[in-house]
């Protein structure tokens, strides 16, 4: 008798087209068009994808905006991309990131980034 | 190593490879607006009614900023408006920009971040903005004014366990719904802190499938009785929080006011918070915390208005009158800069509403004053009127809600406050204490609170808490963080 848990597309009664597979460290991970890298990888339970660069700490989406910078990670090799941002493509190489600013990869004008006050 | 990169950038012949100029300047009147959300899309379809280009320009994939956030198009939501209040209005809204982006009377320009809005030579403004899914190819568009409807941002105080993976802003977790329509890793999730936003956000996630273990908003009962009966005159918005109180009863939702999560758990991930009552200065009453077990926490104290492109221009910003910081407007939305306006939660918070009669009002400002005329007080009479009204609810509301007092206490010294360069507590009250600084800036020189990524976008009004000295929404250079690639050849190009 127990009624089917209501999901977010259920409720707006979505349907969304085929999906596709990305990889997370080389795992592959299923996606669907148009979602972000945060919204693939917390659909997938993953809630932390990178460490902090001192205290090496477990990170993942704070702000959800594009404002806080906690969710970097590294896509097809670009480091510190804000995964609540960038969209997802077929077979996109999403990548844990240890520390910020120096994780592998060849995205280098990516990383170095000038902040104002 | 940086600078050594920088250098290498600038030696190379500069010129316009990678960048492209948008917009240009048909007549004298092209607008460019600054943020797709409701104030930026009402102010381009009522400037562009009028016969003014303009080109709107937005971080995200489609327009409807963060109240009208919407899943991707292709997925062919049915029922999209269960996750919206307003979405008639919305509706009506984006036929209107559909038909002035056919007619090409506004561009939008989408996926655009701007990092910096400058005055070209008494003649006019640049936007430049990053586009590309790296955000790494510069544009640059030009206008004859700007608009700035960058809406808000939430804001979080620090409190023990708060850097958690699972701890997200209310705010972050509405965000990933509306856009992704994906609910947060886990179970339960708890929705806290203060402010009118936590009931849309509980109720919505309720509503999606969530298992919402509690709603802790800590204004206490006098606080939202108060509210209440000075709200009276405002019967649709009174209506619109009984709607929510009663859907969170259907789904079961506890609702503690007066309450406050005083410390969240887990070691590698949120495992459950403490959840404790507060007295009327704001402390916790001794022996009443209560762990909930929970996989998330949805946690804001109200919002920030995103002010860094009005201050890098050299705007004021203000107290408004109806509570927290913004762009300061005059009536027709004008800033103090002769050919920029603000709109929306940019010159202040106070909801989607107020940010839609705000953005009409700007619209025709900008429409009147490009041509050098005054705008028609007539045709602006109705969403004037809209405005005093929303401002005067914004302002009970801005009563009713706001952090306990004493929220600063309960910061333990090892509680990180800076997420970014990861400063704890103690750190900010030795600067204070041993070291002597008075200031936010001290402070942060001191600590290296707030010059990370984010660049105090997050951390400022919590350091300065803790610090126990003044915040502002202090003017910032650049909007947000920029490779320094792009700033090279950006130096290179300008005339
Ligand atoms: C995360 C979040 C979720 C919210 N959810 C709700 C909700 O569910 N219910 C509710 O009642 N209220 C919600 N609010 C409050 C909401 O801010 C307002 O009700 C309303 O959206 C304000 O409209 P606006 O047009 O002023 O700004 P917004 O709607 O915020 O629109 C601003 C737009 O500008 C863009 N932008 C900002 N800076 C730049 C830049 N530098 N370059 C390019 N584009 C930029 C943003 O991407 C955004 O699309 C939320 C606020 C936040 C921060
Ligand atoms: S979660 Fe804050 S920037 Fe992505």
């Amino acid at each position: 008798m127990r009624l089917r848990r209501t999901t977010p597309q259920g409720l707006v009664r979505a349907r969304p087209g085929p999906g596709f597979e990305v990889t997370l460290d080389g795992r592959p991970v299923p996606a669907l068009p148009g979602r972000t890298v945060a919204a693939v990888l917390w659909e997938a339970g993953v809630v932390a994808w990178r460490t902090t660069r001192d205290g090496g700490r477990p990170r993942g989406v704070f702000c959800g905006i594009g404002v806080c910078f906690d969710c970097l990670v590294t896509v097809n090799d670009r480091p510190n991309q804000r995964a609540c941002l960038v969209t997802v493509s077929a077979g996109d190489a999403i990548r844990t990131q240890e520390g910020v600013g120096d994780a592998g990869g060849s995205g280098a004008d990516a990383d170095a980034e000038a902040g104002g006050e | 190593m940086r600078v050594a990169r920088v250098r290498m950038r600038m030696r190379k012949p500069v010129g316009s490879e990678g960048r492209q100029e948008r917009g240009g300047r048909a007549g004298a009147g092209a607008v460019v607006v600054v943020g797709a959300g409701p104030a930026g899309v009402a102010a381009a379809v009522c400037a562009a009614d009028q016969g003014v280009r303009v080109v709107l320009v937005d971080s995200a994939v489609r327009a409807g900023g963060q109240f009208y956030r919407q899943p991707d198009a292709r997925w062919g939501a049915r029922r999209p408006q269960v996750l919206h209040h307003g979405w008639r209005t919305w509706q009506r809204l984006t036929a209107r920009l559909d038909a002035h982006l056919a007619d090409g009377q506004v561009t939008h320009l989408a996926e655009r971040h701007v990092w910096f809005v400058e005055r070209a030579g008494g003649d006019g403004f640049v936007v430049h903005a990053l586009g590309g899914s790296g955000q790494d190819r510069p544009e640059t568009v030009r206008g004859d004014a700007v608009l700035l409807a960058t809406g808000a941002y939430e804001k979080v105080l620090p409190f023990p366990g708060w850097t958690l993976p699972g701890v997200v802003t209310a705010g972050g977790a509405q965000a990933m719904l509306k856009g992704g329509l994906v609910l947060p890793p886990g179970r339960t999730v708890v929705v806290a802190g203060t402010g009118p936003l936590l009931m849309p956000v509980a109720a919505g996630l309720a509503a999606a499938g969530a298992r919402v273990g509690a709603l802790i908003e800590s204004a206490g009962p006098g606080r939202l009785a108060w509210g209440a009966a000075k709200v009276a005159g405002h019967p649709a918005k009174l209506a619109e929080g009984a709607r929510y109180a009663a859907a969170l009863v259907w789904r079961g939702v506890p609702v503690r006011t007066g309450h406050a999560v005083v410390a969240a758990h887990g070691s590698v991930r949120l495992e459950a918070v403490t959840v404790a009552a507060l007295d009327a200065e704001g402390r916790v009453r001794a022996g009443t915390g209560r762990r909930i077990a929970c996989d998330a926490l949805a946690v804001g104290h109200g919002l920030l208005p995103h002010t860094g492109l009005a201050g890098a221009l050299g705007c004021r910003i203000e107290e408004t009158a109806y509570g927290g910081w913004g762009v300061a407007v005059d009536g027709e939305q004008r800033t103090d800069l002769p050919g920029v306006w603000a709109a929306g939660e940019a010159s202040g918070v106070g909801g989607a509403e107020l940010a839609l009669a705000e953005g009409e009002i700007a619209g025709r400002s900008i429409a009147a004053r490009l041509r050098g005329r005054e705008p028609d007080r007539r045709g602006c009479a109705a969403a004037a009127g809209t405005r005093a009204g929303l401002r005067a609810f914004a302002r009970v509301i801005d009563g009713v809600y706001g952090p306990p007092a004493q929220w600063a206490e309960r910061v333990g010294d090892d509680t990180v406050v800076c997420r970014c360069e990861e400063v704890p507590a103690s750190a900010v009250r030795s600067a204070v204490a041993g070291l002597g600084a008075t200031d936010l800036r001290s402070v942060k020189l001191l600590t290296r609170a707030g010059m990370g990524w984010c660049q105090g976008r997050v951390c400022a009004p919590g350091v300065a808490g803790v610090a126990g000295c003044a915040w502002s929404p202090a003017s910032r250079v650049l909007a947000q963080p920029v490779p320094l690639a792009v700033l090279a050849r950006e130096e290179g190009a300008a005339p």
